[in-house]
């Protein structure tokens, strides 16, 4: 085997520049491939984390149906104290579970005594919102960002709503909501703070006191709209969902049919679509990795072939097994993918780890100067360079195998 | 028993719809240790006898035996062990490698084809270089030595995994006439040296001479042989 690579290592360097053209387009492409995942990848991760670490939680639980109806946060869909009993102790075996938080949500009308708008109010138990939905705090621009993000008698509320309504942190506005009976009822909060939207500027959600939004719906019982919950390890998130699924799936009515439903973030949010495009994005960018590699070992292994025709006949003359022949093209190719894919690595980590240290910004949403700082995972990166090493292994198998079944006559006949 | 036998050899190569035959049903015999020249115009059929003998070509009919061994039943890759085996090669265009040192040419044969043992191998092409006279041009490149020394390297390369049988295709048609001769001088004190029966073909009148048995090839058919050879 060593033998065959010293032959191969020559034979490339008696091409200089062709050999470092393909080294050098090889390269081009992994650096390409490589810093778009890295930097794509950072941008996906920072608005997914954005969404979910603010807003959704990594999985909410929902009674089914709610969800389709979710756009007119329906009371009558709420999870009985009984169900949500359940779903707690389904979470609390799930080692897979980091923290969750029951939400009860409603729509309303917000008014400061001189004009009324309608808001969108989730009831929370701001410890457990604090650990499930880490950022959502961070978020606030006027009031106190320390201690709970709302105490009992406390609302906070978007900015949107602050603006329209001239509304500021200390003021005393009233809130007034129908419950499932059908019954008005209104109750009075002091705003505690100003929530700046997460993915733009049409938030209308509001936050109040759990216990609050039962006494405003007048609830009887502890009912619950969603559970949001947060993972551990948010790459288990696929794998989770198919647990607490399948945990949650004895719960059925009486027609024998389950009566909630997990999603994932990505079920609830429409930037599910853009994490989509990015991953579909990304695999495009490796299509054409692996067409550049492709072409680019092809071209120089067929012009290889052609080149030295009378020494592959000499060479099988002399009694070289065909197996032999392959082997030394293949490994031609192999190098130029193994060196390609070194180079190719080595220069895309230092060009990560330039742009983490220049720290460029961006804005999502209502999030400004976000900083980019592009990571790839180990994985990735064995990914790519396995991607090349085959690409190019098989690019170079067609003129191989031409050569290794050449004619020997005929190939040292060959001008 | 007789090294190489060919009995009513003939090939025919198709060349679009037509048969084109080379050789047409020929007899001859050669012995071990003998020093052999086809020899005859161009087209004459010595490059197709010589591929047939060398196991690179099939015969379309009739028997060509090497070695005891009927060519005919040897597929592609059996072909190519028994040539690395037992036949060594020397080209008209010497053929050397050329991103191979001198060296390494010779040693090509023992590490690609036979895979002897490292030191064995080494020692093996330090003792032909002695014997063809380049051991001193061992490091050099195909392009940094003359024609004389690149067919000297060939015929080294030729020789090296102890071959029963070299075949040399026109060995001296691309070398001035004194360098020629010195090659043929050192391919017939190998053939005494290593007992290696070396056939050649070639159409230069003053080259033949050299030989010890000639066989002359015209249209594909033995005309003529002289001394030691058994033409039949």
């Amino acid at each position: 085997m060593f033998d065959v690579i010293g032959i191969a290592s020559r034979n490339l360097l008696r091409y200089r520049r062709r050999s470092l053209l393909t080294l050098l387009l090889i390269v081009i492409g992994m650096v390409a491939v490589l810093l778009f995942i890295a930097v794509a990848g950072s941008f996906k991760s920072m608005m997914v984390g954005q969404i979910t670490d603010s807003i959704l939680g990594h999985l909410q639980v929902h009674r089914k149906g709610y969800v389709a109806s979710i756009d007119n946060l329906p009371l009558n869909l709420n999870m009985k104290p009984q169900m949500v009993a359940k779903v707690e102790e389904a979470l609390k075996q799930n080692t897979a579970v980091e923290s969750w938080s029951p939400r009860v949500k409603f729509g309303g009308m917000f008014s400061n005594f001189a004009e009324t708008t309608s808001i969108r109010v989730n009831g929370i138990d701001p410890a457990l919102e604090a650990a499930t939905v880490p950022l959502l705090a961070g978020r606030l621009t006027e009031g106190e960002k320390a201690g709970a993000l709302v105490g009992k008698g406390q609302i906070v509320i978007p900015a949107l709503l602050a603006r329209g309504m001239k509304t500021k942190v200390g003021d005393t506005v009233v809130v007034v909501a129908t419950n499932r009976d059908g019954s008005v009822n209104g109750k009075t909060f002091v705003v505690r703070g100003i929530l700046e939207s997460a993915t733009g500027p049409g938030g209308r959600d509001g936050y109040i006191h759990i216990d609050d939004a039962r006494e405003l719906l007048r609830m009887p019982e502890a009912e619950i709209s969603e559970i949001a919950i947060r993972l551990k390890d948010f790459s288990r998130l696929g794998q989770v969902e198919a647990q607490l699924g399948q945990a949650l799936g004895g719960l059925s009515n009486k027609e024998g049919k389950p009566v909630l439903d997990v999603h994932t973030w990505a079920d609830l949010s429409p930037f599910a679509s853009l994490a989509r495009m990015i991953d579909l994005m990304t695999l495009f960018i490796k299509v054409v990795l692996v067409s550049i590699v492709l072409v680019a070992v092809m071209n120089v292994m067929i012009m290889a072939v052609f080149e030295r025709i009378r020494e592959i006949g000499t060479i099988a003359a002399i009694g070289t097994p065909p197996s032999r022949i392959l082997s030394l093209f293949l490994a031609e190719g192999l190098m130029l993918g193994v060196v390609g894919t070194v180079a190719g690595t080595a220069l895309s980590l230092l060009a990560i780890l330039g742009i983490r240290l220049w720290q460029p910004t961006f804005n999502f949403g209502q999030q400004q100067n976000l900083v980019m700082a592009p990571t790839i995972a180990g994985g990735d990166v064995l990914t790519i360079a396995v991607l090349v090493l085959v690409v190019a292994v098989i690019a170079s198998l067609q003129p191989a195998w031409k050569a290794s079944r050449m004619d020997p006559i005929g190939a040292l006949r060959h001008v | 028993m007789s090294l190489v036998q060919a009995t009513q050899l003939a090939k025919t190569y198709r060349v679009g719809d037509i048969d084109v035959p080379a050789i047409k049903g020929i007899d001859f015999a050669i012995e071990p240790g003998s020093f052999v020249a086809f020899v005859g115009p161009s087209g004459s059929g010595k490059s197709t006898l010589l591929n047939m003998v060398g196991c690179l070509d099939h015969p379309s009919s009739g028997t060509l035996k090497v070695l005891d061994t009927d060519i005919a039943t040897l597929d592609r890759r059996a072909s190519a062990r028994f040539r690395g085996e037992h036949i060594g090669f020397v080209f008209q265009d010497f053929n050397l490698i050329p991103v191979l040192t001198v060296f390494e040419n010779v040693e090509y044969p023992l590490r690609m084809v036979q895979n002897w043992p490292a030191e064995k191998r080494r020692e093996q092409v330090r003792r032909m270089l002695e014997a063809v006279g380049m051991a001193d041009q061992a490091g050099k490149r195909p392009d940094q030595i003359s024609g004389g020394q690149k067919q000297r390297v060939a015929v080294a390369r030729a020789l090296v995994s102890n071959p029963k049988l070299v075949l040399a295709d026109e060995p001296t048609a691309n070398l001035d006439h004194d360098t020629a001769y010195r090659i043929l001088e050192l391919m017939k004190s190998m053939r005494d040296e290593f007992r290696t029966t070396f056939i050649f073909s070639t159409h230069d009148p003053k080259i033949m001479g050299e030989a010890e048995v000639t066989f002359t090839l015209e249209d594909g058919r033995l005309t003529n042989n002289t001394s030691g050879g058994s033409h039949v």
